[in-house]
């Protein structure tokens, strides 16, 4: 399975795009180094400002009220929702005045809302919101999870020692979770680096293929462009840095030890 | 009273908090909705209205009743995302929590195993090893530490993790696309997909099917949920 899923479509991806002049074309497309900005952008932003708020969220949902408790299945909805449709939506939001959010801004505030994907640094600040939005309630069930095996004990003796939400967050959760947490956000990041489906749909690239990352790039190239190789290697020029987060990943599963 | 202004703080606050998270996740939804509730095929979505001003529910009347050329196999579909979903959560339960349970770190099995282990393993690594210790003490067998020892105490992490597999499986359409061909096979979530590709494309029954499609996974996590009860270890190890 892991064979035929996973190591033959990089190996073919590999062989295909295993011309170096390849990269050359690449390199030389100024677009290529803004994909690559992007890419970092939409990666290092997205994916840890998702997980440090799905860690606090996590704490917030362990409170015992009936009403935080009912909220958690609304809350997951966006990650139960068809991405397709769900960022479809997400993009006709956003279409400027005929748009639910510029609808809203008029109606509540009487503001008239920007033309959200004519200019760069908004289009790709949208991206990053949709994806946290698809994508927080999971890690923050994760998190949840994680927070249910800290005994109840530790909790009452951090308490009895007077400690208040901030320093049991950062005395007693974060020195337990922290393995747990890197391991999360270095899977998320791989994941996220191969991601298309948000920025395809969100922004489409928009203002003028400004906001596009790695993948939508590699998939313009292939199927807009017909040069699938110039395609897969756009999204193989990823692999150096795939490889040490990888690294560091199998390195932090090792970690065996809690010390609080 | 100094005690109840503080927990009255508390309270705001958490509701405050909850009412903005309320509005983070069902804003899109609604914009969904607004969409799904639109009778004709049409252009709602570019009119810039709150409220669409002849509501109806004849576009998720349609998806049900599949009456609609894009959507003939809706309820056959349906029937297999319940069959991909299910199975794939729990052959990713069991491998899983084997494999955490061996202590076996292999991120090398397939999709959803990965973060599978890796979660179980991490998990793991909080639960007391006295308690193991313990029970092999009192002469349990390995098959039994797993399933009267680690299985309720991985409980919180294994629903996590089965509502992880199963949401995988549920929408994920770009293995489904290239492996299936037949529409009689497909899932929904690659159903959806095919209206994206179709040229007349009825945006109303696709936001109708995919809010009627993201019910069930809620249902099943709702369910789960009372295995996510807190403190499961209160007590278990005494110092």
């Amino acid at each position: 399975m892991f064979g035929a899923f996973v190591v033959y479509p990089v190996a073919y991806g590999l062989w295909m795009a295993r011309d170096p002049s390849l990269y050359v074309d690449l390199i030389a497309n100024p677009r290529y180094a803004q994909t690559l900005v992007n890419t970092a952008l939409y990666v290092g932003v997205g994916v840890n400002v998702k997980m440090f708020l799905a860690l606090l969220l996590s704490g917030f949902f362990m409170r015992r009220r009936w009403w935080i408790r009912a909220l958690l299945p609304v809350y997951i909805l966006p990650w139960a929702l068809p991405a397709i449709p769900a960022f479809v939506s997400f993009h006709w939001m956003l279409i400027g005045e005929e748009g639910l959010v510029d609808s809203l801004l008029s109606a509540l505030f009487g503001i008239q809302g920007p033309l959200w994907f004519t200019d760069r640094r908004l289009a790709l600040g949208w991206n990053i919101v949709a994806y946290i939005w698809k994508w927080m309630p999971f890690w923050t069930l994760t998190f949840f999870a994680a927070r249910t095996a800290i005994p109840q004990e530790i909790y009452d003796a951090a308490e009895v020692d007077g400690a208040g939400g901030c320093r049991r967050f950062a005395h007693v959760v974060f020195p337990l979770l922290g393995n747990l947490y890197l391991v999360c956000t270095l899977l998320s990041t791989l994941w996220t680096l191969g991601d298309f489906t948000t920025v395809y749909l969100v922004s489409e690239g928009a203002p003028s293929y400004s906001t596009d990352v790695l993948a939508t790039l590699g998939f313009h190239y292939a199927f807009d462009a017909a040069q699938p190789s110039l395609g897969v290697a756009a999204v193989m020029s990823a692999i150096p840095v795939l490889i040490p987060l990888a690294i560091i990943l199998m390195r932090a599963l090792q970690t065996r030890e809690v010390q609080l | 009273m100094n005690g109840r202004v503080r927990w009255a703080l508390t309270e705001a606050s958490s509701a405050a908090l909850a009412l903005a998270l309320l509005i983070w996740s069902l804003t899109p939804v609604y914009n969904m909705l607004l969409i799904a509730l639109d009778r004709d095929e049409g252009d709602i979505e570019f009119e810039g209205i709150l409220w669409p001003p002849d509501p109806s529910l004849h576009s998720f009347y349609t998806v049900l009743t599949q009456g609609h050329w894009l959507l003939e196999d809706f309820w056959h579909q349906f029937g297999n995302s319940f069959f991909i979903g299910l199975m794939t959560m729990f052959l990713t339960v069991l491998i899983g929590s084997l494999a955490g349970f061996a202590f076996i770190v292999a991120a090398n099995v397939t999709f959803a195993t990965p973060y599978a282990i890796l979660i179980l393993q991490q998990y793991a690594r909080l639960i007391p090893i006295e308690l193991d210790q313990a029970a092999q003490i009192d002469g349990a067998s390995p098959a039994q530490v797993y399933r009267r020892i680690y299985l309720p105490l991985m409980a919180p992490a294994l629903a996590a993790v089965g509502t992880f597999a199963l949401l995988l499986a549920w929408n994920e359409y770009l293995y489904q696309y290239v492996l299936l061909s037949s529409t009689r096979n497909m899932t929904v979530a690659i159903a959806i997909a095919q209206f994206f590709n179709s040229d007349e494309a009825p945006w109303n029954y696709m936001m109708a099917t995919a809010i009627l499609y993201a019910l069930p996974p809620i249902v099943i996590f709702y369910a789960l949920r009372r295995f996510m009860a807190t403190g499961l270890t209160r007590g278990a190890v005494r110092g």
